[in-house]
């Protein structure tokens, strides 16, 4: 397939596995082992009955008829706000957890930065009566609380990161110190399609789930498969990449993905990769991210924590490079509009992170006869601080 | 001939090397601490070119890397620093960090300034082999500046040999499977896999780092390589130093006993 990785991990010139000699056996040995895994039976078997007994799989298209009205075209929501779990997110956990089992490890770190990928691996640990170390930026432990909170509730240890901006970056980097420090037991489960290959591509299969259901349930919708657009939100990009996977070889099919502009896409405090960033290497993958001229790489900032990262996928940086993939961004303020907008006229309070892919709505040009999938990565529950914030502003 | 080969072609054993992050505690403190370790009878020097997400490092050098980066530190200010440095230092120096700051510099540009400067090797954990073999090795060689990877009590033996096969100066053997500056003792289970990898008898000198942080430490790991490298315990000595002079005197004085 045109959207998997060569043998080394590269998407074009991005993707590959930059990482230090500590990391090198643990990269082979997932390297070496997760096709062949996931490709099994028995790990297809358990995998399935898990996404539909334990996460509630498949998650409803639901044609969105006000929200339609309102931009004059066609919008289907993909419900991954449904899930188990609340988010996307479980997709990628129920996967890797069963790999992790394979492999014999007894003990699962994690980065998280909204919580989300956190709660899914806590829960997923829970299932399977493993260890798990949750490393989140101390920034975000104070913006998502509640998420937190069921973590440890779910026998997970929350590690505060404190260095860098304490976000999800940061995370990511203890999270990496810590399978240095811990090479034989220890599971390193990645929340998203980052870091060093066989990462990007793994979580990717495991989410690729989004749009393999996405095709049939329109199809039995509306007699195609195929949408004119799909709309996820960017930050590493796992969602977007699960939402797009299985319409990137169909070129009429527009993939278009929201970064976090932050306080805006030139005011210095953004997360916006594609749009600011140039070629890098952060953790593991060669990739656009946002540095300085002297390599050094810069602290993003997003409302949502979920999108508060400098990098972004390396098969998103492909995508994008080769024109396949439509980047756009929306601020802070555009997503929480996006966000309330949606709750008024659907009834669906959203996660801060899928707000981003609704505000992309609005800077779009739709024909009336289009049809427009947006993924809705996740639930908003964890964000009512911020919502109520805002409201009574 | 390159000064990393001639020293260890002088000297087999206890070789010291010590590490620490250009630009702290001070912005234009890095050649006079150069300075002072040749003078205290440090035989080789890491300098660390600071970065900002440093995966391989333990606290104290993420700190030493953040206050540097604060200080204003960057890769073409710190080759300013070094523009004379031969002039005085005659010990083999070599830049260690991370692959970014390197590719934004440009490897080419980079390798060329490293021989101007009389830089002899390099170090950047995080570029791997087979992409160092395909696109940096050339440079690197053709400017004579030796590229030094790591091994881990993970690195099977196969590996070590391929990684010697492609190595010059010497090998920088990680103590154990840890960040930098995590341990302070050196357990049986190390032991076990500095006697495994001398066993090997490997062309390139070879010089343990991780953990080696006083003179015991230093004498036990000289046991089982040509040399050893303190660099946390360096920086934080650095970080509390008084009379930058005189306490780097007293340190090394310590560990070589």
């Amino acid at each position: 397939m045109k959207h998997s990785p060569d043998e080394r991990g590269f998407f074009g010139k991005f993707g590959g596995a930059y990482i230090p000699e500590m990391l090198q056996a643990n990269i082979e040995e997932l390297r070496e082992n997760y096709l062949r895994i996931m490709n099994s039976e028995n790990f297809q078997q358990q995998f399935h009955k898990l996404m539909k007994d334990y996460v509630g799989r498949p998650s409803p298209l639901y044609y969105a008829s006000r929200l339609s009205q309102h931009y004059g075209t066609n919008i289907y929501l993909k419900r991954e706000d449904l899930n188990h779990t609340g988010s996307h997110k479980v997709n990628n956990t129920i996967g890797q957890i069963l790999l992790a089992k394979e492999l014999g490890k007894s003990r699962i770190i994690a980065e998280t930065g909204a919580g989300q990928h956190g709660v899914a691996t806590a829960t997923v640990c829970a299932l399977m009566g493993l260890q798990c170390v949750v490393y989140m930026g101390e920034t975000d432990v104070k913006r998502q609380m509640p998420n937190v909170l069921r973590m440890q509730m779910l026998g997970a240890t929350v590690v505060p990161a404190m260095s860098g901006n304490r976000t999800l970056k940061d995370a990511g980097n203890e999270a990496l110190r810590d399978w240095i420090s811990n090479p034989v037991d220890t599971y390193y489960l990645i929340g998203s399609v980052v870091g060093p290959h066989p990462f990007p591509d793994m979580v990717a299969r495991f989410q690729s789930i989004i749009s393999e259901e996405i095709r049939w349930q329109l199809k039995e919708q509306t007699g195609n498969g195929l949408p004119d657009y799909v709309l996820a939100c960017i930050g590493g990009g796992s969602n977007a990449m699960g939402a797009f996977y299985h319409f990137i070889e169909d070129p009429s099919v527009k993939l278009v993905a929201v970064e976090a502009a932050g306080l805006g896409v030139d005011s210095g405090e953004t997360a916006a990769s594609i749009a600011k960033g140039t070629e890098g290497v952060i953790q593991g993958a060669r990739t656009m991210l946002m540095q300085t001229d002297d390599g050094q790489i810069i602290e993003p900032y997003s409302i949502s924590a979920g999108l508060d990262y400098p990098g972004i996928g390396p098969a998103h940086a492909h995508l994008h490079d080769i024109g396949r993939e439509i980047v756009i961004d929306a601020t802070d303020k555009e997503a929480l509009d996006a966000a309330f907008q949606l709750t008024r006229l659907e009834g669906i309070i959203p996660a801060l992170e899928s707000a981003h892919a609704l505000a992309g709505l609005a800077k779009m040009k739709f024909k009336s006869d289009d049809v427009v999938v947006v993924n809705i990565s996740g639930r908003g529950d964890k964000d009512m601080d911020t919502y109520i914030k805002y409201m009574s502003k | 001939m390159n000064r990393i080969d001639t020293l260890f072609q002088q000297k087999k054993n206890n070789v010291l090397s010590v590490y620490f992050t250009a630009g702290h505690p001070e912005l234009n403190s890095t050649a006079s601490i150069l300075g002072e370790l040749e003078a205290s009878g440090v035989e080789m020097v890491e300098i660390g070119m600071p970065f900002s997400d440093p995966l391989a490092d333990g606290p104290v050098i993420q700190d030493s890397s953040s206050k540097a980066l604060k200080n204003g530190m960057t890769l073409k200010l710190l080759f300013d620093q070094l523009k004379d440095i031969r002039k005085d230092v005659k010990i083999p120096l070599l830049l260690m960090g991370y692959i970014n700051p390197v590719l934004q510099y440009g490897v080419e540009n980079f390798c060329k300034k490293c021989r101007e400067t009389g830089i002899d090797g390099v170090i950047l954990p995080d570029l791997p082999m087979d992409i160092y073999e395909e696109s940096f090795r050339k440079c690197f060689e053709d400017n004579g500046v030796h590229f030094i990877f790591l091994i881990t009590p993970q690195t099977s033996d196969e590996r070590i040999r391929m990684i010697d096969s492609i190595s010059g100066g010497f090998i920088y053997m990680v103590s154990s499977a840890a960040t930098t500056g995590a341990k302070s003792t050196i357990a049986e289970k190390q032991i076990e896999y500095f006697n495994r990898v001398k066993a090997l008898n490997l062309k390139n000198p070879l010089v343990i780092g991780f953990g080696i942080s006083n003179h015991e430490t230093f004498a036990s790991a000289c046991r089982y390589a040509n040399g050893a490298i303190i660099g946390s315990a360096f920086v934080k000595m650095l970080d509390k130093a008084t009379d930058m002079k005189s306490d780097i005197r007293k340190f090394v004085k310590e560990v070589l006993g």
